[in-house]
Order: C-alpha cells, then structure tokens, then sequence
C-alpha cells in the first residue's frame, strides 16, 4: 500500500512538470518566439527583398556573419513624426483612461451597491455589447456620429443646434469610441473590488462624524485603489497601441504611433522601422507595467 | 476627558428616553411599541434571538434606520431626526469595521478630526484613549496586524474618543473565542466605567449581559419582554417567556386552589403533591390556570421522602450530565416528565445518587414562582 502510494506521488510530482509544462510551451511558441522575430527584424535593414529586410546572420565567403544595425532606432530620434506620435498617443491613452475611470467608477460603484440580482442584470448589460464584433461597433459609431447621422438627426430634430456637428474624423469621435469600448476594462475590476466593501466600514465613518460624501472620500475611495490602478493599467496600455478606433473615427491628422506603424509597415513596406518602432512602444509601456507590478508587490506585502 | 466613575446605580432613569418606538420592513415588524428608560451611567443589554428586533433598535440609536414612529431623547433632546454624524452617538460594531488603511492612532484620531479639533489636541487625546485601552505600543499598526482582541480595544478606544453621550456595541464580544471573551468581558466593563459612558449593548449571549450590564432588557419579537437587573429578570422572571429565556426552569401547569395574603397552593395535573409559594398571586377567580416554576439549582434530591406535603415529587435519576462544578440530574418522573436538578459537587467523592436510581426532588417554600401561561 505505501509503494503504490509513493509510485503515485512520484507520478503527481512528474505531473506538475507536465502542468507548467504546457503553458510554458504556449508562451515560448506565440509569446516569446514572434517577439524575438520582432526583435531581430528591428535591427535590420530595409531590403527589397522577401522578406524585405537583411538578415542578422549570414554565411559568406567562408564568413559568418553577423550584421547588427542601429539605423532605425537613429532614424526614429531624426524625424519629429515618431516623437509626435508616440506624445499623442500617451497623451490620448491618459485622457481616455482619466475619461472611463470618472465614467466608470460611479457606474461601478452604483452596480456593486445594487441589489444582488440587479446588480447581474447590470453587469451582463455592460458585458453585453463586446458579444458582437469589436470593428462593427466601432463602424457603429461612423453611422451615430457623422454629418447626417444618427446624432446630428436628433439634435437637429431637438433643435438644439441648427448646423450638423463636425464630430466624425475628429479627436473627439477618437474618445468617443476609446471611453466606449474600454469603458467594459475600467468598470469590470472596479466593480470586483467595490462590491468586496463592508458596508459596516461606511457606517462606522458617519458614526464618527464625516458626512456621506466625506465618508466615501475617506473610505472607499482609498480602498478602492487597487481596483482603480487595475483599471486604469488595462485601459491604459492597450490604447497606447490603438489602431482601430483612431483609424475609423479620427482625422488624417491625428497621428498616433498604431497608425504610424501600419503606415511603415503597409504602405512604406520598411518592416525594420515599424518594429523598432513596436520595440520602442513596449519600452515605453514597461513603466506603467513595472509600476502596477511595484504597486502589487507592496501591497502583497502590506497584508502579510 | 475621562469623566469621574458615575455611580451605576443613579437615581436619573431618564437620561435616555426610548418612547414607543415601531420599526416595520414592508410588512414585517422588526420593533413593536418600545419603550425604555435608561439611566446616566448605565451598562444597558438588550438580550433577545436573532430576529428579536434586538440589532434593529440598537441601529435605530446610531441613526442608521429611521423608526416609522415614536421617539428617542437623549438628555433630554429628541435624535430621532438627527443624521448618523450629528448625533452624540457612538457605536463600536460586531466586526468593529476599523478603517483598514488608517493605522490605530488614524482610526482613534477619525472622529476628533471630523470635529475639526486643533491637531495637538487629538494627538493628546489618540494618546489618552491609547493609554485607556492599553494599546500604546501597537498605535503605528494596521488593524490587520492585530489580533482579535486588541481590533476589539481599538474599536472600543476609537468608539470612545469622542467622548459621547451613549455608546452603542454591538454584539460586543461576537467576534472572539470563548476564553478571550470572558476576559474581555470585564476588562471592557473595567473601561466603560472608569470612563462613565452610559451604553446601550446588544447581544443574543446571556451569561454575557448578566456579566457586564446592570440592567437588562430581554426582547423577543420586536417587543420588551422584561426589563431590570439580571438578578430581577433571574429570579423574579414577570412571565413565561423570560423565565425561559434565561436559565432553565422546571415548569408544572396547575390551577391555583389556595390563594391568601402570603402564600399560595397550586395543585398541578402533572404531580400529586400540590405546590406551595410563599406569597400572594391575587388571581382573578375566573382564571385560576398557572404555571409553577422552580429553577434546577433550587431543587435538591435525596432517597428519602420529603416530611413536607408540598414542593417535591418522586422519580428515578434518568441521566447525569457531570459538567466539573457541578452535575445536571434528569429525573424521570412517574408520568414521563423529565425535571432537572443540579447538584453542586462541593466532595470529591460522595454517594451520589447514580442511574435508574429512585430518588425525591424537593425544594423549599419559597423557592417557587407563579407565572402565567
């Protein structure tokens, strides 16, 4: 009895290799291995060729060679473009997050106090919409937003104006459609948290003076800040990147860095430029990353 | 400011007036027409089950429910109308809800600061209720950091801090285990009235109500059951309900057949020797049903027959509970009824009467309560 139950520990402990096992090889092979590619592409050189770029190592003439090139990452620092773009882009990742944190905290707050089957009507009503296709919301909003849309219909009709607004193909339309689609990303964490709140913690700070508005300040809102910083890390990296929605719903001049690396990638076919640029966006996004994992750690280790 | 140690028996019952208070949930009634006077300085518990209305009036006090009538006044005031934070209330809760990002001293210095006081004197003061509650040392901690009793003293320090006029607790000692709690029981006692807060308490736990309150009032669906010392409600229960409620009662059903000035003979169905108490029950003639109680600890047992014609009854010994102090005897009687007697186990190896033996229960004159059914 004790050698078969050693024989089965000794296949459990084999069997946890296999557990991580896995996941590790998913990571390697469609984490690891195309950043790698990127990474090697990044220092290349632009080549008419297929692919259009040199190659890092080559063998010739009884030769192995190793041919390392830092010229895009100088030619990003030459052109004001790239700059702009990436400043636009943090800049419309900051205000878009600062936008679904003051519209999706109330949002969060109100659900999470809500009445325990209420509250899942809500919160399928705020998954509802990412059912269906992501780029047919989005197109969605050209149909709302342009001259003779769906919105202008209606302020028209009001009479609240009496020109059509020139909202699509503007930055505004840009926060339209970012607030609305991440808005799911900022109240879904919020909520987790807040509905973990004691009530009795609320009742405590009236009892002790503080009125209902200060007692939130003081209580909630403090504790409530992982769920903000979670938020607020997983709207804010994805739309650093944002292609789509810039795309569709912005100008010709809203340069941001997701529509500068298609360009360079598409149109220009200069695959090395637009991974020194991708290389040099996750750089960028490794602070905010570094400091949500700071963050998590101190707070790991507040509760021990 | 620790105000000097109030006499616990202060002739002024009127310091908080509760005045025909009714609660109702949609159809539900949670308190039902209560009134209660208590006095300056009292240690007040309401005893009662969950769902006695118990909770609901205490947070009826700290203005976190409204009452669909009647009053509250508060030396003299009437809070009924008062928001949470106007009211010179405070409540230390059953979880003690501390702020668990503010450290100790945060959390005792929250109430003072929403009183805008002069930063020097909270300081002072987070050190004097810190001093109080013998937490000095841990005053930089997160309540995380600390253990169940010291939340308790934090809470209990925080609640106090303000020095107000009623403090509420809220099923005080429901959060910690059985040794900590007898402990904390008078300690906590020991620092109410040193400070000489009066305080209204909440809890399902009557051993703890009869250790820290001097009064107590037991409610039992919404309503006030009996309200008075805990020696008044032990040994003067005014009904059936509250001599159930607390302690155990050995009950007879009976009609009353004598009833002078100082005594009364009731005359059970459920034994042949008649009953006797030594006072007055002034029934009215028409209804002459009872009930006679006598508590466990009042009875003795013994092999002989008892000389008296009243207030004893045979039967054989159907089990013995040893519990170290003493021993719980089930007596089986002649018609199946199980009567309890305890007996104090003052040697450690006497000739105790043992299972299936034949034994008297017997008690004296005025040992016995009438109460109605």
């Amino acid at each position: 009895m004790k050698k078969l139950l050693a024989r089965l520990s000794l296949h459990a402990e084999a069997g946890k290799k296999w557990v991580i096992a896995l996941p590790t090889i998913w990571l390697g092979l469609f984490f690891a291995m195309p950043f790698l590619i990127v990474l090697k592409i990044a220092f290349a050189e632009a080549d008419i060729a297929i692919p259009p770029y040199t190659a890092l190592l080559s063998m010739a003439d009884q030769a192995f060679d190793l041919h390392v090139y830092f010229g895009n990452f100088v030619f990003l620092t030459e052109d004001s473009l790239y700059l702009v773009a990436y400043l636009n882009s943090l800049k419309m990742a900051a205000l878009s997050t600062l936008l679904c944190l003051l519209i999706g905290y109330p949002m969060a707050y109100y659900i999470a106090r809500a009445k325990s089957n209420t509250q899942s009507i809500l919160l399928l009503l705020i998954l509802l919409p990412s059912w269906t296709s992501f780029l047919i919301r989005i197109y969605a909003w050209i149909g709302i937003l342009k001259s003779n849309g769906v919105l202008n219909n209606v302020l028209l009709w009001l009479g609240v104006i009496d020109q059509p607004l020139a909202i699509l193909n503007t930055n505004i339309a840009v926060y339209i459609g970012i607030v609305y689609a991440y808005l799911p990303f900022m109240v879904l964490p919020l909520y987790a948290n807040l509905v973990k709140h004691d009530y009795s913690l609320i009742e405590a700070s009236l009892d002790l003076g503080a009125r209902r508005l200060k007692s939130f300040w003081n209580i909630t809102f403090p504790l409530s800040r992982n769920g903000i910083v979670a938020g607020s890390m997983l709207v804010f990296i994805p739309v650093v990147g944002e292609y789509v929605i810039p795309e569709l719903l912005g100008g010709t001049n809203s340069i941001v860095i997701g529509k500068v690396m298609w360009q360079e990638f598409f149109n220009n076919r200069d695959w090395p430029l637009a991974s020194s640029l991708a290389l040099i966006m996750l750089l960028i996004l490794m602070i905010p990353i570094h400091l949500f994992r700071k963050h998590q750690e101190k707070e790991w280790e507040d509760s021990k | 400011m620790i105000e000097p140690s109030l006499s616990r028996d202060s002739a002024d019952g009127h310091f908080l007036q509760i005045k025909s208070i009714v609660k109702t949930y949609d159809d539900v009634v949670a308190v039902n027409d209560v009134s209660l006077d208590i006095a300056k300085g009292d240690i007040f518990a309401l005893l009662g089950a969950s769902g006695s209305g118990k909770s609901t009036l205490l947070r009826m006090l700290a203005g976190f429910e409204t009452p669909n009538s009647g009053q509250i006044i508060l030396d003299g005031e009437d809070i009924v109308s008062l928001a949470p934070y106007r009211r010179p209330i405070n409540m230390m809760f059953q979880s003690y809800a501390l702020f668990p990002h503010m450290t100790v001293e945060q959390n005792i210095a929250y109430g003072l600061k929403q009183d805008r006081m002069p930063k020097n004197l909270i300081a002072d003061k987070v050190v004097q209720m810190l001093r109080l509650v013998h937490m000095e040392k841990y005053a930089k901690r997160k309540p995380e950091q600390l253990s169940g009793g010291q939340r308790q003293r934090v809470a209990l320090a925080r609640s106090l801090a303000k020095s107000p006029k009623l403090l509420l607790l809220d099923e005080p000692m429901g959060a910690l285990d059985k040794k900590l709690r007898n402990r904390m029981q008078l300690e906590v006692v020991d620092i109410l009235e040193s400070v000489g807060v009066t305080c209204v308490m909440v809890t399902h736990d009557q051993e703890e109500a009869m250790t820290m309150a001097n009064r107590i009032a037991i409610m039992e669906e919404g309503r006030i059951v009996q309200a008075g010392t805990p020696r008044d409600i032990y040994e003067a229960p005014n009904s059936l309900q509250a001599a159930e409620f607390i302690g155990s009662m050995n009950l007879f059903h009976g009609t009353i057949t004598v009833d002078a000035q100082d005594h009364a003979v009731i005359q059970t169905t459920e034994v042949a020797t008649p009953m006797y108490v030594s006072y007055g029950v002034t029934t009215a003639i028409e209804d002459k049903q009872v009930v006679f109680a006598v508590r466990p600890e009042k009875t003795l047992i013994s092999r002989d027959q008892p000389d008296s014609q009243y207030n004893w009854c045979h039967g054989v010994v159907h089990d013995i509970a040893y519990l170290g102090g003493h021993s719980v005897y089930h007596i089986r009687l002649d018609n199946g009824k199980i009567v309890y007697s305890f007996m104090i186990n003052s040697d450690r190896f006497a000739d105790l009467p043992t299972w299936e033996e034949s034994v008297y229960v017997h008690w004296s004159d005025d040992s016995g309560l009438v109460l109605r059914p």
